[in-house]
């Protein structure tokens, strides 16, 4: 069943140029057009390129939200980066909240440096799981890649969302943004990205 | 991106902060919009840019935020209606031509002058948190601030009203969780301008001689603070006396929305959310405190409207006048954006109110399990990007040089190499060209007894910007120095605005392009070019210019912005693969350690290196770095 806060506290995350904002505008211009209101907070600028990025989608029908939600707030994490649902998970986390994570690692350069080390895929899944109501892991990225289209691990990862169906969102209405939103010649490989990414949930 | 131009009247759209502003403009009635790209400001002139073939307007990306003032204003003196947008930092390089806008006036064409100001509180995107309202007040210049989506469109358009009825120009502040954040607005109707620029060269607009300018200026501003007293920009909710009177400003509301909400707190508390910043409505805001028995302000960055609160309060003799708690008091930081748990922990400091965002023992899960895998992520250039073979030059050619070159950098790309995951090569780095002001400072130190070389870095957009008159004067005062010039042929970190060098406008005209390197020709400087990628010929060239101690030496590295280049060409050069057979992993390291190419890792099941197929772009620049040649590029067709 759909999640039925209101306001909505959405939090979409990943690595600077995967693709959050197109995912976040998506999102939110689905509910625009049921009549909510719909604040998208981000952090953008080239100056996010390859830093953790994390969009908030916060969708209303009584007030128009902030672009920021109080900490531990967040009804459901969409995460296209392993520890990026883990870092947002952290902050914006409670209990009842649902978590959507790819799988695929994009190595962190104090990683690769040996400063820090990357968490194993299987605790970090388990952590996950146990700090939220519901988790789904998808191999996005990978799934991607067999499209032979990294960019649209994104899109995967929406079809994934809409697959556990936890918004009131169809995906004709996902499909109606993505014409909006992207280039005609794009639109064949990205529908297909979204029902990879449904299938993979489902 | 939307097209501005063509969203329907009355409709509502989901539109970032500085759509809106570019909306509000565009049905105001602009014609002629001018500015240096720069976070969290650059979306406002490219989506004016976007249609301004369709709308008529001139949109342009000018060489810096000083010549964008100032090409605005000269419009604005033919009659039209002008905005000119930067970032704080940038403000701080138009300033000397916006101080005396004012006391000169508009005209006599009836024109009007929006400048939009985006400040960057928690500096997302800046090297600090400077909060440029005081400076609108130090230029007698109307400032309002937008707390929605909605405001950011509607202040824009009644600005540009203002601005023709004082004849002076006004300031919209923009910010960081505004500008770049997404809300519903609901546009009104645009109707194309089509005014004739004009200007009766019977008249002289200037602020000299400023005094009797001055006191005209000084009556203005009084009957704007008479606006200021009644707009509608500011507005209260809340009870008719409360217990606390929150006064905010900018994104306080929303998040002082939040936290009221949180703490269910509604009967207890009521918002005094004021748009218009200066002049500031004094009055207004005494009626509402002698109502309160505490206040508490709410606003980024400096305790602006909580100077102005306390002078107010001040002024009028209040007598019990209740207590202003804010950044002074320390219920409110001094530092970094506002957010929903700033004001929530003023609040139960306040009430004495105990809050926690989730039950304690999930809250020691989180501190217990989730913590200590957060590894950190910070900002690293892209893979691909010729930045990393070139500080990966200028650190070797530094070391084989031996005297301890002193490196002054700039702003850019480039400038991550200061930060906690970059190679930190650079010494200084401050602002837009002030990596050859201060590498020209250090070169003039020899007969001082300064014996260390002296490289300044600078990028192709900022040499246009900021960096040439540093350069004449190194040139004209005998500096001992060596400038490069990382030309990537885009200004790459805002979103690949073109410039002076980039042969085409902001609206995808051709345009001659300024050759930078025959302008450095022309100053005297001794000229090398060379290939980044090729980082045995650039650390080459670069020790030879700093054993040259004759005058100016400029090495130019040419290399596009790896994006750029994909944007074009939509291949990757190279398919890369790593030999494991010849990898010796950890005993070398050197491509995920040293080089740290987002594109390539570690492999812990092989202890090998391994190519992060979902981001190599195929450069090849490691496979021709690997010291155990284990990296292998494939030619693809």
């Amino acid at each position: 069943m759909a999640i039925t806060a209101d306001p909505l506290n959405l939090v979409i995350c990943g690595v600077g140029g995967q693709g959050n904002i197109l995912l976040s505008g998506i999102v939110g211009g689905a509910y625009l057009k049921k009549g909510y209101y719909v604040t998208i907070g981000e952090t953008f600028g080239a100056a996010q390129r390859g830093g953790a990025v994390f969009s908030t989608v916060r969708v209303s029908k009584k007030r128009e939200a902030g672009p920021l939600m109080p900490e531990g707030h967040a009804n459901l994490i969409l995460g296209l980066e392993p520890l990026e649902t883990l870092r947002l998970l952290e902050k914006y986390g409670n209990p009842e909240t649902v978590c959507i994570s790819n799988t695929y690692p994009v190595i962190p350069a104090s990683v690769s440096a040996a400063k820090e080390s990357y968490p194993d895929i299987e605790p970090l899944k388990k952590a996950v799981t146990d700090m939220s109501a519901a988790a789904w892991f998808v191999d996005a990225t990978s799934i991607a890649l067999e499209l032979n289209a990294p960019i649209a691990m994104n899109i995967v990862m929406v079809g994934a969302l809409l697959g556990t169906g936890q918004l009131s969102l169809n995906v004709e209405d996902i499909k109606a943004e993505l014409r909006d939103n992207l280039p005609p010649d794009r639109l064949e490989l990205n529908f297909e990205a979204l029902s990879r990414g449904i299938k993979a949930v489902s | 991106m939307p097209n501005i131009a063509k969203l329907a009247a009355g409709s509502c759209y989901l539109l970032q902060g500085n759509e809106a502003i570019a909306r509000g403009a565009l049905e105001a009635g602009v014609q002629y919009s001018a500015a240096y790209p720069g976070t969290p400001s650059t979306e406002i002139l490219t989506n004016l840019a976007a249609v301004a073939k369709e709308t008529g307007i001139h949109a342009e990306w000018s060489t810096n935020e000083k010549v964008a003032a100032e090409a605005a204003l000269a419009a604005t003196y033919a009659g039209l209606r002008a905005i000119s947008s930067m970032k704080n930092a940038g403000l701080n390089v138009a300033m000397d031509t916006l101080q005396h806008i004012n006391l000169a006036t508009l005209g006599d064409q009836g024109g009007a002058m929006l400048v939009v100001v985006a400040d960057d509180p928690q500096s997302h995107a800046s090297g600090d948190e400077e909060d440029t309202r005081w400076v609108a007040q130090m230029a007698n210049a109307p400032l309002l601030e937008p707390s929605s989506f909605q405001e950011a469109y509607e202040m824009t358009k009644y600005l540009f009203d203002l601005s023709e009825e004082f004849n002076i120009f006004c300031w919209l502040r923009d910010y960081t969780r505004l500008a770049h954040s997404r809300g519903r607005v609901q546009v009104g109707e645009y109707k194309k301008a089509t005014k004739k620029p004009k200007y009766d060269t019977t008249k002289v607009f200037t602020p000299y001689i400023a005094p009797p300018k001055h006191a005209i200026l000084v009556e203005k501003m009084a009957k704007i603070r008479e606006r200021s007293e009644e707009s509608p920009f500011n507005t209260y909710n809340g009870p008719e006396k409360p217990e606390l009177l929150i006064i905010c400003s900018g994104s306080g509301e929303p998040c002082s929305l939040d936290a009221i909400e949180e703490l269910g707190l509604g009967s207890r508390v009521g918002m005094l959310k004021l748009g218009t910043l200066w002049p500031f409505p004094s009055r207004l805001v005494v009626s509402h405190i002698e109502k309160a028995k505490q206040v508490l302000i709410v606003e980024e960055v400096d305790p602006y409207v909580e100077t102005h609160a306390k002078e107010a309060v001040a002024e009028a003799r209040l007598a019990d006048a209740p207590e202003i708690l804010g950044k002074a008091s320390g219920h409110m930081s001094y530092i970094g954006e506002n957010n929903p748990d700033k004001v929530i922990a003023a609040l139960c400091k306040v009430f004495g109110l105990e809050y926690a965002a989730r039950d304690a023992d999930y809250q020691k899960r989180i501190n217990e399990v989730i913590k200590p895998m957060v590894a950190s992520r910070g900002l690293i250039w892209c893979p691909g990007c010729p930045h990393r073979a070139t500080f990966l030059s200028i650190g070797n050619a530094i070391k084989r040089d031996g005297r301890s070159a002193v490196v002054t950098s700039d702003i850019g790309c480039y400038t991550m190499d200061v930060f906690p995951d970059g190679p930190q090569v650079a010494n200084t780095l401050h602002c837009m060209g002030g990596g050859v002001g201060e590498a020209c400072g250090f070169g003039q130190l020899g007969d001082l007894g300064f014996d260390q070389p002296v490289i300044g870095i600078c990028g192709d957009s900022t040499f246009f910007h900021g960096s040439i008159p540093a350069l004449i004067n190194a040139a004209y005062n005998k500096s001992n120095m060596t400038l490069i010039l990382l030309d990537n042929a885009i200004t790459a970190m805002t979103g690949f605005q073109p410039h002076a060098g980039s042969g085409r406008t902001a609206t995808q005209e051709a345009t001659p392009t300024v050759d930078a390197e025959a302008l450095c020709r022309t100053l005297g400087c001794r000229v090398e070019v060379v290939d980044p990628f090729d980082t045995k010929a650039t650390t080459a060239k670069l020790q030879e210019l700093l054993k040259d101690d004759k005058g100016i030496k400029v090495l130019i590295v040419r290399r596009k912005c790896e994006l750029l280049r994909m944007r074009q060409e939509r291949k990757h050069p190279y398919k890369m693969w790593v030999d494991t057979e010849k990898c010796i992993g950890d005993k070398c390291g050197f491509c995920y350690r040293i080089l740290r190419c987002p594109g390539i890792g570690y492999d812990k099941t092989t202890g090998k290196a391994k190519i992060q197929e979902a981001l190599c772009v195929g450069c090849g620049l490691c496979a021709d770095l690997c010291p155990s040649k284990a990296i292998v590029k494939e030619e693809l067709a």
